[in-house]
């Protein structure tokens, strides 16, 4: 399996508040909430993103709430991956346990820019910077949690 | 190699004699929370996913505290879900509008929480009863439907932190000093997927409701868990609220942490958490002359009764500062009922407060104290996030019940002794 597309770029500590704001968190249509993705620090992500394209950020993102409309509303946005330093702990499953792509990689987060090309593979933690003609090892899930993303999330994976 | 105390809980409800850190378990759940915002992902779910039995009616717990007394039609629409799915399947602790209170402060006080329980909650501050000596963890939507569905869910076991807590506090530094101080030492990411492990000769001068405070915001430093160990102020505590059988765990001698550090209470002083990170701690001689529009008093962290009293002590027989709004929120309806026997209502009413029923409201921006653009608001909340309270350009400081209140008072962020 494979993700390509084009980069958001984004800093350290990105928290659940600014992903989805809780003020529009009276529904839970994970298209309607896409409207508002990342709108408090990134106004025009939701005019700009395309179906396939790639977010990045630094350490600890997704911080905050277990709102799992986070995680929720980038994948409905369109976004097919997030890579990050680190990923705060509750966004980290939820991520696993909706089937949104996510993986570690310091290098990643350093080197690539926003509106860069970017290539990942899935079986191998490989990200391929088209731009910048470079490549950075991301970290692989362990055969746990590959069990749930292959079921296609974890209430599949327990029936 | 020995445990901690998070470990011996995990591998006690996973079936194991042992667990280690980083091992992926599946384990048994005492107890599965959810709120009228987490509650609705989990119940369409829980449909599409064609379940059709719960795995408990005891054991799942549903508290309508963030956009409640319901503020719009859509948050109308999500609790009617809620209730529903309640009613169809018998889940006894359903807790709606006239009974309940703010889930983390309500669990405890009705006694749904025991020592050595596993706890999962669709709520990032489900850290909370650790205070108690239970492992207990924010999880996800879908986390919860799990849980609801099987009793169970997926851990990466944790390896942890260790707090030996000395000393006694002085006269107006709190709980919220603490973990603030904490928080501004190790950083939001400073117990990133790790358990944060409370013990020590101190433990005996932290109140049950200051130890709720401090676990209630472990996650803010990125922590799984906060977890106190269990003494005799935990027993005095639940002997009058907790009914079913429990058990006592405790982490071995040779136990492994990954740091340890002395925290002297003594030497604790009034913090504030400036914007936009809780790890902005700063003490009051590097903070300055801060004007201020809102106070807000409650939340999961600190609306209890201790917290509710304090606020009274400082503003009894005071008035709230010219064009500043002082909400105060008690957590919940028996806070607000021993509040209202106590006679604190009258001297916050008195000093110019407005007095809410219990909800989550202001503290995540849903209602109840928004802030406008360039506003700031001094809380006693858990999260001063960019738009956190409202507008995306206004300011939230996090403090102590009695800096809040004194803050209040003067109009700019101050501390009890600059009132007093």
């Amino acid at each position: 399996m494979k993700a390509h597309g084009i980069v958001h770029k984004y800093g350290d500590n990105v928290d659940t508040d600014v992903i989805i704001p809780a003020r529009y968190l009276n529904t839970a249509d994970m298209q309607e909430l896409a409207k508002h993705c990342m709108e408090d620090i990134d106004t025009e992500f939701a005019g700009r993103v395309k179906k396939g394209d790639i977010m990045v950020a630094k350490a600890n993102f997704g911080c905050g709430s277990s709102r799992e409309h986070a995680p929720a509303s980038i994948k409905a946005s369109g976004i097919s991956c997030v890579i990050a330093k680190s990923f705060a702990r509750i966004f980290y499953r939820n991520s696993i346990n909706i089937g949104l792509p996510i993986i570690e990689c310091d290098e990643a987060a350093d080197r690539i820019d926003a509106g860069d090309e970017v290539e990942i593979d899935f079986d191998t933690g490989v990200i391929t910077n088209i731009t910048k003609s470079e490549s950075y090892q991301g970290q692989s899930f362990p055969e746990f949690l590959i069990n749930i993303i292959n079921s296609n999330g974890l209430l599949n994976s327990l029936k | 190699m020995g445990m901690t105390m998070t470990q011996k809980i995990l591998a006690a409800h996973a079936g194991l004699d042992e667990v280690k850190a980083g091992q992926l378990i599946m384990a048994d759940l005492d107890l599965v929370l959810g709120n009228d915002v987490t509650s609705p992902v989990a119940i369409n779910e829980f449909n599409k996913a064609g379940f059709d039995s719960i795995f408990s009616r005891d054991k799942i717990t549903m508290v309508m505290d963030h956009f409640t007394p319901n503020k719009d039609i859509k948050a109308a629409a999500q609790c009617k879900q809620c209730r529903e799915f309640a009613g169809q399947y018998g889940i006894k602790n359903y807790f709606d509008v006239g009974d309940m209170g703010i889930e983390h402060a309500l669990l405890p006080e009705k006694g749904l929480v025991a020592p050595g329980d596993c706890v999962i909650g669709a709520d990032s501050h489900t850290c909370t009863y650790g205070a108690l000596g239970a492992f207990s963890t924010g999880v996800g939507s879908t986390d919860m439907c799990a849980g609801m569905a099987k009793g169970k869910d997926w851990f990466k076991v944790p390896s942890a932190i260790k707090f030996n807590i000395t000393g006694k506090l002085p006269k107006y530094s709190a709980a919220k000093d603490v973990i603030l101080h904490i928080i501004g030492m190790i950083g939001v990411d400073g117990a990133l997927y790790k358990s944060m492990e409370f013990s020590g000769e101190g433990l005996k001068n932290l109140t049950m409701e200051d130890r709720l405070c401090m676990a209630n915001m472990a996650i803010e430093a990125g922590a799984k868990n906060g977890i106190f160990a269990v003494d005799e102020v935990t027993l005095d505590y639940i002997k009058d609220k907790v009914t079913k059988e429990y058990k006592i765990y405790e982490a071995d001698a040779d136990a492994e942490y990954d740091a340890v550090y002395d925290i002297d209470l003594s030497q604790i002083k009034p913090t504030v958490a400036f914007p936009h990170l809780p790890e902005n701690a700063r003490t009051f001689d590097e903070i300055g002359d801060v004007e201020i529009d809102q106070v807000v008093i409650g939340s999961c962290t600190n609306g209890r009764i201790e917290d509710i009293r304090a606020a009274a002590e400082i503003l009894r027989g005071r008035h709230v500062a010219d064009r500043v709004r002082c909400i105060i929120i008690p957590a919940t309806q028996k806070v607000y009922l021993t509040a209202m026997k106590e006679g604190l209502l009258e001297i916050f009413i008195n000093a110019g407060c407005a007095v809410s029923t219990p909800t989550c409201g202001p503290c995540l921006g849903g209602h109840m104290g928004i802030l406008a653009k360039g506003e700031r608001a001094v809380a006693t909340t858990n999260r001063n996030f960019v738009g956190r309270m409202g507008h995306p350009e206004s300011e939230v400081y996090l403090a102590s019940p009695y800096v809040a209140a004194a803050s209040a008072v003067t109009g700019r962020i101050s501390q009890p002794s600059d009132i007093m």
